[in-house]
């Protein structure tokens, strides 16, 4: 201390001091002499005039009194005296810098944390945003601790004072210091409050710098937050660890180093360092000796740890995830695999640490973590490949008896890179037991096989021989073509030489026969395959020719220009319009099934064609020239032409997605020519005025709420029935009812064909009964008056909102039907407009003398007020209270969406 | 100062036995009573001489918290109350009275019937000591006399295990018994909220180890058993009665359940049967998952698990049988191990610590080829003697032999979660070896910076307590201290203020000193100063007093003085007075007399 002393004499300008001063801090200081050093700096601090010295003099105290052994509280009042003459904001904010330090050297003094305290609210109010800064920090570490009487509640709001701050630095200090310090607050909601605090700081200022107390390190903001977030996913509230978890999952700008501690926890085992379950697996699995675990002390403890080296709670991330997966709440644990899966999905490396985590959690006891768990697994499989051992963990689930969970799975090996040929064959044979002991999996099964084949052509050549068992010389059995397990290996093995064509060279002969037979039967499952003595068959494969994207276009341009060739229709004689619609239907229907992009369009169009031709053939009937009479048979098939119009409409209306307001108009616009047609006909042949006179005008309200409705469509429909009508309003409105049909008949027949647009895109809903299939001979006994469940398991696609419209149907042979509402839970979402229908159906009835088929279908209901509504919307306020009074009779009604499948039941008379 | 003073009787750097005495308040407080599994002699009870050398304990005592059913915990308890004599109220929850007795009997009959001990407890002091048992709920909390309060919290470590807050006034202590922060499938962990206690007394048995991920272990095991049934082989679990074994047989049954497998488990009949029926009853100890699904489906009410009978062991087929006891050494885990030992498609599963000496340590480290010691015939031939045959014959074991570790203590890292939870003043570890203590101790005051104690077994510990002692202050006091102004109450500083402490009937008052001597029925004593300077002066008395009278007025600027007509000066409250000496009249006496108030407040 005495050189320094004399080196600071010498100094003569602030230049060398500075040089003097710096060499100092590079030697360490006795605790005894800590004190004369400090006097001696401070004695030159006063007399400097140089900032920079200064500022290192301040500096090199807050280094100073970390020195162990040294107790800081002597210098307080002289840095705090120094303090109040200080002039330089710098040189200020380091001193305040340095009694943060001090601050945390003296935890026990509340003496000296009352000063700090003051101190800093004191310099709150400088002009320099590095001294608030300071002073926020430093209030925010002072006022931590506990039992500072009232003085806490004060640093809070004085703390709060801040967050208004012009500068967003010092904004940023003051909600830090809040936030962490309100991270150990007593009650829950406190504590899950701050932790979003934390989190929407981090992602406000990721990038900006903080220093750790108590040591040099300076880390950045989000990681900090990363790890005081981690921390408290060991909170004492469930809540909070929720939330905590959560959180997690968003923080994606952190730093791997911080993100791989998560996942790590150091195991000791008396103090010796102990390798995880995880490791030594992987361990095992590189020294080739597979199964593990034989021996009692194999997770003996290997290394001594250095006992100063150990740390319990580590400050930083250390194995938040850990802790999350195994929390008591299963709430915790799927709000820790989420996050894993958003973190792991951002980040390559950490997925492939975080695997053995996520097989783990492939055991939990409640279902939902254990699907979330495969569904997470399956979203970051582009970034793993499975070893071995890994698989087994996971081809072990398949035996699960819960269905969802193997569909999962099913679904994660589709997507799942695996790395050698035994893995291949080891998920064959557990999906062939999975096959065996499920046979209702059987088509997830197949899909599965398919995608493993087409992503492993490499790894399934060398087992071709094996799986088809074939022999070099001897011609082998040929197996049976409908055990589904020889089906999941011909799936494998055609996908896999759909890219690999020295594989066809192995095939028996059998197999080609089979592959044909496949490729008819299930062509979903088996592409095609280029295979030697065979003619490809060009052209009849929509999927296979190589211009499919040109041939959408063509056939869209094809579909558009038949549609303009129908508005030439008005042009025609009868005959021939009616052959033109015809032959346009016909081609439209036919493009649907060539190309099945476009099969929703097509099918819309064909449709609406066919209700103009139901029109125009009820129009053209000879009956409205003859007496009434006299074409009672006429007059019945121009009401059922009416009524099947009608069926359409609705049809359109509902079954087809993606429609948009104009069509709407269009469809509506046939319906009500459906309607005046009923009419009309009903005028003709029921006699008396009563009933017409309402008709009438229900007619009369029909066209207003299409008016209203339509507004903004009614240019569009220049020229049709509905503008006709409206010219004539007035008119309409004030005559009788039996000059009102004479009105309609007329304009109905002069009325000319509304051209329909296209939108861009039409979906038809449709639904596939997988099960039950149909097939089966066997009927389902049970005894008359019980009830029999039936499993039901569909695809439905397109479907807006099935929980509330897709109903099942059940027919009995003497006409009485059912229809069953399936629970809102029945339905599951495996993808984008795909639902998935799982449930059952009751069936009872009375005794039979034999077994009879009864028949199952899915219905889509509808209801026109939920249209009206939703096209009421498109008004303004001023009509919509109108519209809610109008007094158009909701129809509700349903349409059979799929096809019916037959089952066989065989209800037995009850024993006495 | 206020002390709490801590003497572990039992478990002081050591496992077993464990018995704490706390002396907290004026209270003393015994947490925990059992007995020590390594000793045979009178080292196993605690040393109940230490509370009094003669005579019955209820005196000493105020109340006994037992936190688990656990022997280490409970086994000496029917001694200290039935053959040493404790009256009063021993607190335990409702699943560890349930199952205490159980274990109680059991241990009695291993004792004496079969090692022929006598001067043991008897069935009937069991009984008679459990009807001093007053159950407790968790969160509930109980207040054994006026002052003394408990309170239990979740502690995960076996069915009804408990941590118990105990209070008296603002002094409070937490006493963990064993607990477990992981939880596992029939149990939750464990949790407390932020007591701040002054002392909390954990467990540390797992001082020095981080523990692996449950499910690694959880589902090696599962992976071992069903591998070996699909292989035909049949499997062994020797486990002890309670607590493990109930985490297996759940483990087990979810997972027959979940793969939809067929072969049949079996458990030992016995012990384990009654267990299972309190596990049934006290569903709203056990886990989240189990809690909830109870109304559909208690897991506790096994499908696939059936009681096992002698005869199932030599069914064809695969099967799991759990049996006891859990280290091989007796009974019928040994019976069922010699008939499947041959077989090398069958195993045995090993879910916990084997002593040095059993058969389950032996096969635990390798051992392939056993020395049976099979005692075949045992026929009395006279009154006399008996002849035993001792059959010796070698047993190949050619099945697997698996280890995995299921415990349900918290390990280091547990430990540290706690103490972040409950935020104590101090630490003071039990049940634990003193090696692996020191270890953690250090741990605990570097990160905590609070201090940890870690007491021998005798050894007291000793922790002085800042309590802060409510006051009644009389409103008429604050009232008149309102009407004397200054500056307005604040808050944040201290403000000193007259008036007079009562302690009364353990109450403390504040009141005005008037009221006090009124409620205290005491007269009023003036105390007065007084003093006499004796000085030279020629005048006379009056003159001299007016002298002085002048004098001070132009000394003492501000106050109010006063000559009185009576010959007397006032100076504020204190009266001076001349009068001159008989013998020589220039001598003047000057007399002074002050209040006791001027004087304190001069101070």
């Amino acid at each position: 201390s005495a050189a320094l002393h004399v080196d600071l004499c010498k100094a003569t300008n602030s230049t060398d001091a500075l040089q003097y001063l710096l060499q100092f801090a590079r030697k360490p200081v006795e605790a005894e002499s800590v004190e004369g050093v400090v006097r001696i700096l401070l004695e030159h601090y006063y007399k400097e005039t140089d900032t920079s010295v200064r500022l290192k003099i301040a500096s090199l105290l807050g280094l100073l009194s970390k020195t162990q052994g040294f107790r800081p509280d002597c210098i307080v009042d002289d840095i705090i005296n120094t303090l109040c003459n200080e002039k330089s904001h710098q040189v200020l904010a380091q001193l305040l810098d340095t009694l943060l330090v001090v601050g945390t050297e003296l935890p026990d003094s509340p003496a000296v944390r009352q000063r700090l305290v003051q101190v800093s609210c004191k310099h709150l109010s400088d002009t320099y945003f590095g001294v608030r800064n300071k002073c926020l920090q430093l209030l925010g570490c002072v006022g931590t601790w506990k039992d500072t009487l009232g003085l806490l509640r004060d640093v809070q709001s004085i703390i709060s004072d801040y967050f208004g701050d012009q500068d967003p630095r010092v904004r940023t200090a003051a909600l830090k210091a809040m936030a962490c310090r309100l991270l150990s607050d007593d009650y829950e909601q406190v504590r899950s409050a701050a932790v979003q605090m934390v989190w929407v700081l981090s992602q406000l200022y990721p990038e900006s710098i903080v220093p750790i107390p108590s040591s040099n390190e300076e880390i950045r903001l989000v990681d900090d937050a990363f790890g005081k977030i981690s921390h408290m996913v060991s909170d004492g509230s469930w809540m909070v660890r929720v939330q905590a978890a959560k959180t997690l999952g968003s923080m994606l700008q952190v730093s791997p180093h911080f993100l791989e501690q998560t996942l790590d926890k150091k195991l000791m085992s008396d103090l010796r360092r102990k390798r995880t379950a995880h490791e030594r697996a992987k361990e095992l699995f590189a020294s080739g000796e597979f199964s593990s675990g034989r021996k009692w002390a194999d997770d003996a403890p290997k290394e001594k740890l250095d006992t100063n080296t150990v740390n319990l709670i580590a400050s930083g991330a250390c194995g938040a995830f850990v802790h999350g997966l195994e929390d008591e709440m299963f709430e915790v644990r799927i709000a820790a695999v989420e996050a894993l899966c958003q973190l792991a999905r951002s980040s390559p490396t950490f997925a492939e640490k975080c695997l053995d985590f996520l097989v783990d959690m492939f055991n939990d006891e409640i279902e939902e973590v254990r699907l979330q768990s495969i569904h997470v697994l399956r979203q970051i499989s582009t970034h793993i490949t499975l070893r071995e051992d890994q698989l087994d963990t996971v081809l072990a689930v398949l035996e699960d008896s819960s269905r969802d969970i193997r569909e999962a799975l099913h679904e994660l090996l589709c997507y799942t890179n695996v790395s050698t040929k035994e893995c291949i064959q080891l998920a064959l044979l557990e999906l062939l037991k999975n096959l065996n002991k499920y046979p209702t999996d059987r088509n997830s099964v197949w899909k599965c096989l398919k995608f493993l084949g087409s992503r492993h052509p490499t790894l399934v050549l060398p087992l071709v021989p094996e799986l088809l068992s074939t022999h070099p010389y001897f011609d082998t059995p040929e197996p049976d073509m409908d055990d589904p397990a020889y089906i999941a290996v011909l799936v494998l093995v055609f996908n896999a030489a759909k890219s690999c064509p020295t594989m066809p060279a192995l095939f028996s002969d059998h197999t080609f026969r089979h592959y044909a037979y496949l490729r008819d039967s299930l062509s979903h499952l088996v592409p095609p395959l280029r295979l030697p003595g065979r003619k490809q068959v060009l052209g009849l494969d929509p999927v296979d020719s190589g211009s499919a994207s040109g041939s959408v276009e063509s056939a869209q341009l094809f579909l558009q220009q038949s549609l303009n060739r129908i508005s030439t229709i008005q042009n025609l004689e009868a005959p021939g319009a009616q052959d033109l619609l015809n032959f346009t239907i016909r081609d439209v229907q036919r493009l649907g099934h060539l190309q099945t992009q476009l099969s929703g369009a097509a099918d819309f169009c064909a449709t609406y064609l066919r209700c103009q031709l139901l029109l125009m053939k009820a129009l053209q009937e000879k009956l409205w020239n003859m007496a009434v009479p006299l074409c009672l048979k006429q007059n019945v098939t121009a009401t059922a032409a009416a009524r099947q119009i009608l069926e359409e409409t609705y049809k359109l209306e509902f079954l087809y997605g993606g429609l948009e307001n104009r069509q709407i108009a269009t469809i509506h616009h046939v319906r009500l020519q459906a309607k005046a047609l009923q009419l009309i006909l009903s005028a003709r042949t029921r006699q008396g005025l009563d009933p017409l006179i309402s008709s009438c005008e229900k007619f009369l309200q029909e066209i207003e709420a299409f008016q209203r409705s339509f507004l903004t469509e009614l240019p569009h429909l220049h020229d049709s029935f509905v503008d006709k009508l409206l010219e004539l309003k007035p008119r309409i409105s004030a005559c009788s009812s039996v000059e009102l049909v004479k009105i309609l008949q007329t304009t109905l027949r002069q009325s000319g064909l509304l051209q329909l647009r296209l939108p861009e895109q039409i979906h038809r809903a449709t639904a596939t009964i997988i099960e039950p299939t149909g097939e089966s001979d066997n009927p389902l006994r049970f005894t008359s008056g019980l009830v029999v469940a039936l499993d039901i398991d569909a695809t439905l696609e397109h479907v807006q909102d099935p929980q509330n419209t897709v109903k099942v149907q059940v027919l009995y042979p003497d006409g009485q039907s059912h229809v069953i509402h399936p629970k809102p839970g029945d339905f599951r979402k495996p993808g984008a407009d795909r639902h998935r229908l799982i449930t059952q159906v009751y069936l009872s009835h009375t005794a039979w003398t034999e077994p009879s088929q009864i028949e199952v279908r899915l219905l889509l209901s509808y209801s026109s007020a939920s249209s009206s509504l939703s096209s009421s919307k498109h008004l303004g306020w001023s009509d919509s209270s109108d519209g809610l009074q109008s007094p158009e009779a909701v129809v509700e009604g349903t349409i059979p969406f799929s096809k019916p499948v037959k089952v066989f039941i065989m209800p037995k008379p009850a024993r006495r | 100062m206020p002390e709490i003073k801590v003497t572990p009787l039992g478990a002081g750097q050591d496992v077993g036995r464990s018995c704490i005495l706390v002396s907290i308040g004026g209270k003393n407080i015994m947490l925990d009573c059992g007995m020590h599994m390594g000793y045979n002699d009178d080292r196993r009870f605690p040393d109940f001489s230490y509370i009094t050398q003669n005579g019955r304990l209820t005196e000493f005592l105020d109340c006994v918290i037992i936190s688990h059913f656990h022997l280490d915990h409970c086994g000496a308890l029917p001694y200290m109350s039935e053959m040493v004599g404790y009256d009063g109220p021993i607190y335990m929850t409702h699943p560890t009275k349930a199952i205490c007795p159980i274990l109680l009997e059991d241990f009695r009959k291993i004792t004496v019937d079969k090692k022929g001990e006598t001067n043991f407890f008897t069935s009937q002091m069991i009984k008679d000591c459990m009807k001093k048992v007053i159950p407790l709920n968790l969160h509930q909390t109980v207040q054994v006399d006026d002052e003394l309060e408990i309170k239990a919290y979740y502690a995960g470590h076996v069915l009804g295990a408990a941590m118990v807050h105990i209070k008296v006034g603002s002094e409070s202590v937490v006493y963990t018994g064993d607990y477990n922060m992981t939880p596992d499938r029939h149990l939750g962990a464990a949790w407390i909220d932020k007591c701040r206690p002054d002392i909390l007394i954990s467990e540390s048995t797992y001082a020095t180890t981080i523990r692996d991920s449950k499910r690694c272990r959880e589902r090696d095991f599962l992976k071992k058993v069903h591998e070996s049934i699909e292989r035909g082989g049949k499997v062994l679990i020797p486990v002890f009665a309670l607590g493990r074994a109930q985490e297996l047989c759940i483990l087990l049954e979810t997972f027959w359940e979940r793969m939809n497998l067929k072969a049949p488990i079996y458990f030992s009949t016995g012990l384990t049967e009654k267990a299972n029926h309190y596990y049934k009853l006290f569903i709203t100890w056990t886990n989240q998952k189990i809690r909830k699904t109870f109304v559909q489906r208690n897991m506790f009410e096994f499908k696939h698990i059936k009681a096992f009978d002698r005869s199932y062991a030599d069914n064809p087929g695969p099967m799991v049988v759990f049996a006891t006891p859990g280290m091989l050494h007796a009974g019928q885990s040994l019976q069922i191990f010699k008939k499947w030992a041959g077989n090398e498609k069958n195993m045995v599963i090993m879910p916990g610590y084997c002593v040095q000496g059993t058969i389950g340590h032996k096969i635990l480290n390798g051992q392939r080829k056993l020395e049976m010691e099979g005692r075949a015939t045992v026929r009395k031939l006279s009154f006399t003697f008996t002849l035993t045959f001792f059959l010796l014959c070698n047993l190949d074991v050619k099945l697997q032999v698996e280890y995995m570790s299921f415990s349900a203590h918290a390990d280091a890292k547990g430990i540290m979660q706690l103490i972040r939870m409950a935020e104590p003043r101090n630490m003071l570890l039990v049940h634990g070896e003193a090696v692996k203590m020191e270890f953690l101790k250090g741990k605990i005051e570097q990160e905590f910076s609070i201090n940890c104690y870690m007491p021998a077994n005798g050894e007291t510990t000793t922790v002085t307590t800042n309590p802060s002692v409510p006051v009644d202050i009389s409103l008429n006091l604050l009232k008149r201290e309102m009407a004397l102004g200054g500056p307005l109450p604040d808050p944040k500083k201290p403000r000193t203020m007259h008036g007079t402490l009562i302690m009364k009937e353990n109450s403390l008052k504040l009141v005005s000193s008037e009221q006090a001597l009124k409620e205290l029925g005491l007269n009023e004593h003036q105390l007065r100063f007084t003093c006499r300077v004796q000085l030279q002066d020629p005048h006379s008395d009056p003159d001299t007093l007016h002298r002085i009278y002048t004098h001070l007025k132009s000394v003492l600027k501000g106050y109010t003085i006063q000559h009185l007509p009576d010959g007397t000066v006032m100076v504020e409250s204190i009266v001076i007075k001349v009068s001159s000496s008989a013998e020589d009249p220039n001598t003047k006496v000057l007399l002074l007399s002050w209040s006791y108030q001027v004087t304190f407040l001069r101070c």
